[in-house]
């Protein structure tokens, strides 16, 4: 458990704990299913690479590869702590690799065939999963969206490129250098997890 | 040139100040209704016959929107001549510079033996101050606005607070103490006036900060502080002026003043709201009258604000609230140019109000009663930066706790020098009523020393100490559409991990108002299709638009900008095909004629301008309607023309990007046919241009024709004519194209309507949050 930084407190965690227990009634493990049961989350556009994030080996931080069916709560809390925000005195290098740490789980998201490249393709599938509670209309412009902006990421890290050649997909640092300008490492944090008073949970 | 314009203007101004120049009479022509002078019909004919005046002089009757141009004309001409003199507007804010100029017009008219006109309150609240507000409220940066709020909140109510209590208290207490003149200053008057100073100014703010394009965090953090404190200067100010005449404050009296802080602030923005909405719906039926869509937005701002003033609630909350509550929906609603039209009225009115008040505050300080006392005004002047430091440095230390980002001591610092004071503080002071506030003139003073002191000193030097503290500057980058999605998606992302986590959070209460905007709200508000639009897909449009603006207007140009470079196109990132489709299509000579033909008739149609048309027969939108259509359309040809110079110049790597439509149509040009105008047979789709035909239909949106699409074509319905396929594909569709032509014959055409396509240099602005 990455505990290096910013300790998640004993009490954060015994909310977690209760959390997990609930959802995953009272048992050891959680399933992809019980996940599914959250009623918050049905509206959610992206909703299935949400849950699928949480069972993708590469996110626990133990070089594993693929994605598993159940979790403990280990792994629970370890995907989890992405969501800290980093804390106030730390060094630019430290806030780099908090910076890069959230990102490759973003990138792991969007990388479903962990190729180690995001393709067209799944580039895609992320754009046409946002807009996918907007009807027809959203699906034909999807195409449309993640092609001007596979052409924008290629554009800036590759540069000109003659007609042959072809852009694979948006490696790990090209995607570093593309979101530079949002600063991930504030704003992908749940406030929940820095507060010190305990939040009722449902 | 500067000075002799100046010099005519202010001769001009002078001579119309004085008010006996000519004879009373009425125009040259035989005046019907006699003038005064005239006595009767006796006097006529018979004695003294005068000639026929030719020409005669008539002043007063023109007087006082004479004089209004006449100031607004010299606020400009100064605005003109400030920026052909950089040097000296890179040192000095523009804001100093007409003040001195105002004072510099006051010294000339007393010079002249003149009255120089005061800056009255009236005029002050109800005709200058609007335009800054609702300029500010219409593009305030909404995220960063709501992101920010509590911190705001802090700063503006509390720091106010702490502000108006500090300095009344500190200043009373100096009264007592310095003795003879002073001592009968009593407590409630010192407070009133520490309530008046110690709001920060929204007006010398926005004109300060602009210039140094500080970063958006602590923009906004001082702009909003300065607009939100309005409420709690309102309540402050009418609480101890109401009690100023009865002289002492019960505990109930306070409880009532905090009730009626609440009730004047969500009463303003709920005002506001109001109107916005009611702007807003209002927008939504206006796409048959598009000339007067702007003024809707202006008159329902404008009336929140007077509303507000009735009741004595926040005008300015209520100004902000309705500007920010009508722009998302109506800018859904109204046509491109209109919204061209608010965005540069408004900018135009803030400007010139802006100025105005500038050179009147110079002028005031000329003509106004004075009353100076060194202890009081230099007690004023410390005892207002001390506390602003304090209340800074405290707050923050509060605030902190509660922020992910904090403020390092630099932004504190930042936010402490920005705290200017300007013309409310001073029109509030002049309101007040010499009877119960004997020593108003002093007061006067005070303030306008203070004003003079921050503006001048801290405008002037503020910019030097942000180079020198390397604060953070505004960044200049595009908005970027990755940017954008990942936007959106960190949103979804955070709201479905703290619907995991069980925890309602802020990401979930902003989730469920944006479900319950789009559910309700938007289709009551915004007409036709756009209501279901979501906003990654308005983005996108709207980037697109720009891009297809910028390509229009270099049409002819070398150079092909575009927000996506073309260094890189489309088939970079294909996914590669297997060898044999790469191979060379193989056209017919007739086949590839006839689509040079359909290109050509299709691009040329593009540079036709409209003729003529009045502002009656305005067309209904053919424009706004068939914008996606344009995109579309105008996508294809282009991949189209790749295409075919690819045919042509496949073998050959060229120099300058070889998709570049420009190169195409050189390509074409320099076929001797090509811009010849051949009468086009059956199977060319035709383009007509339909000056008056009735309005377009009303939306003719993408899910339309992509439902045509589908049904005519399922091989290329995958790629919208963005990929290069097998060649026998193509057929399909240049047919699919020349019957989705021809169906929409009745229809308005697009291509004409590129006539006009905007100040696109500017469209860039329209992302950037903040007044330029």
């Amino acid at each position: 458990m990455d505990l290096e930084q910013n300790d998640v407190s004993l009490e954060q965690i015994a909310i977690l704990h209760n959390r997990f227990k609930q959802l995953s009634q009272n048992e050891e493990t959680l399933r992809r299913d019980d996940l599914k049961t959250i009623q918050d989350l049905e509206s959610n556009p992206i909703r299935s690479q949400i849950i699928e994030a949480f069972f993708d080996s590469r996110n626990f931080q133990n070089d594993g590869v693929g994605s598993v069916e159940e979790i403990g709560f280990e792994e629970f809390l370890t995907v989890m702590s992405y969501f800290r925000a980093p804390p106030q005195h730390i060094t630019e290098e430290q806030r780099e690799k908090i910076r890069r740490s959230k990102l490759r789980f973003l990138f792991n998201m969007h990388d479903t065939d962990n190729d180690g490249t995001i393709t067209l393709e799944e580039y895609r599938h992320v754009v046409e999963e946002l807009l996918s509670r907007s009807g027809a209309l959203g699906r034909e412009t999807a195409k449309g969206i993640a092609d001007a902006a596979m052409l924008e990421v290629a554009s800036i890290s590759v540069g000109p490129m003659a007609p042959d050649d072809f852009y694979e997909g948006i490696t790990f640092e090209h995607f570093l250098k593309i979101l530079n300008g949002v600063e991930i490492e504030t704003n992908m944090h749940i406030r929940f997890l820095n507060m010190d008073a305990t939040v009722l949970c449902k | 040139m500067e000075l002799k314009m100046f010099i005519l203007v202010l001769g001009l101004l002078v001579g119309s100040g004085s008010p006996d120049i000519g004879p009373n009479q009425g125009k040259c022509s035989d005046s019907l209704d006699p003038g005064p002078q005239d006595q009767g019909n006796h006097t006529l004919t018979p004695q003294s016959k005068k000639n026929f005046p030719v020409l005669s002089f008539g002043y007063d009757h023109v007087r006082l929107p004479f004089e209004i141009s006449l100031w607004v004309l010299l606020a400009s001409l100064m605005k003109l001549g400030f920026h052909m003199m950089p040097r000296l507007s890179s040192i000095v804010p523009e804001s100093c510079l007409l003040i001195v100029v105002g004072l510099l017009v006051g010294g000339l008219m007393k010079l002249v033996a003149e009255v120089p006109p005061v800056l009255e309150s009236k005029i002050f609240f109800l005709y200058l101050l609007p335009p800054i507000i609702l300029d500010a409220g219409y593009f305030m940066p909404i995220r960063q606005f709501t992101e920010n709020l509590g911190t705001i909140l802090m700063f503006a109510v509390v720091g106010t607070l702490w502000n108006a209590f500090f300095v009344g208290g500190l200043l009373y207490g100096v009264c007592q103490f310095e003795g003879h003149r002073l001592v009968n200053v009593d407590l409630l008057s010192c407070l009133l006036f520490g309530s008046i100073i110690s709001a920060v100014d929204p007006v010398a703010v926005l004109a300060v900060f602009e210039e140094i394009h500080i970063n958006e965090l602590l923009h906004i953090l001082v702009f909003g502080e300065s607009l939100l404190n309005d409420a709690v200067t309102v309540v402050l100010y009418h609480l101890f002026e109401e009690f100023s005449s009865v002289g002492t404050i019960t505990v109930m009296d306070v409880f009532l003043g905090v009730v009626c802080f609440l009730v004047v602030s969500l009463g303003g923005i709920v005002v506001g709201a109001i109107y916005g909405l009611l702007a807003a719906f209002t927008s939504r039926f206006t796409s048959h009258t598009r000339v007067i869509e702007p003024l809707f937005v202006f008159v329902y701002s404008y009336m929140a604000y007077l509303s507000a003033e009735v009741f004595h609630l926040s005008g300015i909350m209520a100004l902000i609230a309705c500007g920010a509550v009508t722009r998302p929906y109506v800018e859904a609603n109204i046509s491109h140019k209109s919204h061209t039209t608010i965005k540069y009225f408004l900018k135009m009115w803030s400007s010139v109000s802006d100025t105005l008040i500038f050179i009147f505050l110079g002028v005031s300080t000329v003509a106004g009663p004075h009353e100076w006392n060194w202890i009081f005004v230099v007690a004023t002047l410390i005892l207002c930066l001390v506390a602003r430091v304090l209340g800074v440095v405290g707050l923050t230390f509060v605030i902190n706790k509660f922020r992910i980002v904090k403020l390092t001591s630099k932004d504190q610092f930042i936010i402490a020098y920005g705290g200017l004071r300007g013309a409310i503080a001073f029109s509030l002071v002049y309101l007040l009523n010499t009877d119960h506030f004997p020593k108003r003139n002093m007061f006067l003073t005070a303030i306008i020393t203070v004003i003079f002191f921050t503006v001048f000193v801290q405008g002037m030097t503020i910019r030097p100490l942000v180079d020198l503290l390397a604060v953070k500057k505004k960044q200049e980058t595009k908005r970027s559409i990755n940017e954008e999605i990942h936007t959106q998606f960190l949103d979804h992302l955070l709201t479905g991990i703290e619907g995991i986590c069980g925890h309602y959070g802020h990401h979930h209460w902003k989730d469920k108002l944006n479900r319950f905007n789009k559910k309700y709200v938007k289709k009551c508000l915004i007409a036709g299709e756009r209501s279901k639009e979501p906003q990654l897909i308005a983005f996108y449009h709207k980037m697109e638009m720009k891009q297809a603006i910028e390509l229009v207007e270099s049409g002819g140009g070398s150079k092909l900008p575009s927000a996506v470079p073309s260094t890189v196109s489309m088939q970079n990132i294909q996914p590669k095909k297997s060898p044999q489709d790469r191979a060379l299509p193989q056209l017919s000579k007739a086949r590839e004629d006839e689509i040079r033909k359909i290109l050509r008739t299709n691009l040329q149609k593009t540079r036709q301008r409209l003729r003529s048309y009045n502002r009656h027969t305005l067309i209904a939108d053919p424009y706004e309607d068939g914008w996606n259509e344009i995109l579309i359309k105008r996508k294809r040809m282009m991949e189209l023309e790749k295409k075919i110079s690819q045919m042509n110049n496949y073998l050959t790597v060229p120099a300058p990007a070889p998709d570049s439509p420009t190169i195409a149509r050189a390509r074409l040009a320099s076929d001797p046919q090509a811009w010849g105008l051949k009468s086009l047979t059956e199977s060319i789709p035709t383009i007509k241009v339909d000056l008056a035909s009735p309005q377009s239909p009303e939306s003719f949106n993408m899910v339309d024709e992509i439902g045509k699409k589908g049904s005519q074509s399922k091989a290329s319905e995958e790629e919208d004519g963005l990929t290069m396929k097998v060649p026998s594909m193509t057929k399909p569709r240049k047919d699919k194209t020349a019957n989705e032509d021809d169906d929409k014959e009745p229809q308005q055409r697009l291509m004409r309507c590129l006539s006009d396509p905007g100040p696109a240099g500017e469209e860039d602005e329209e992302d950037e949050p903040f007044l330029h």
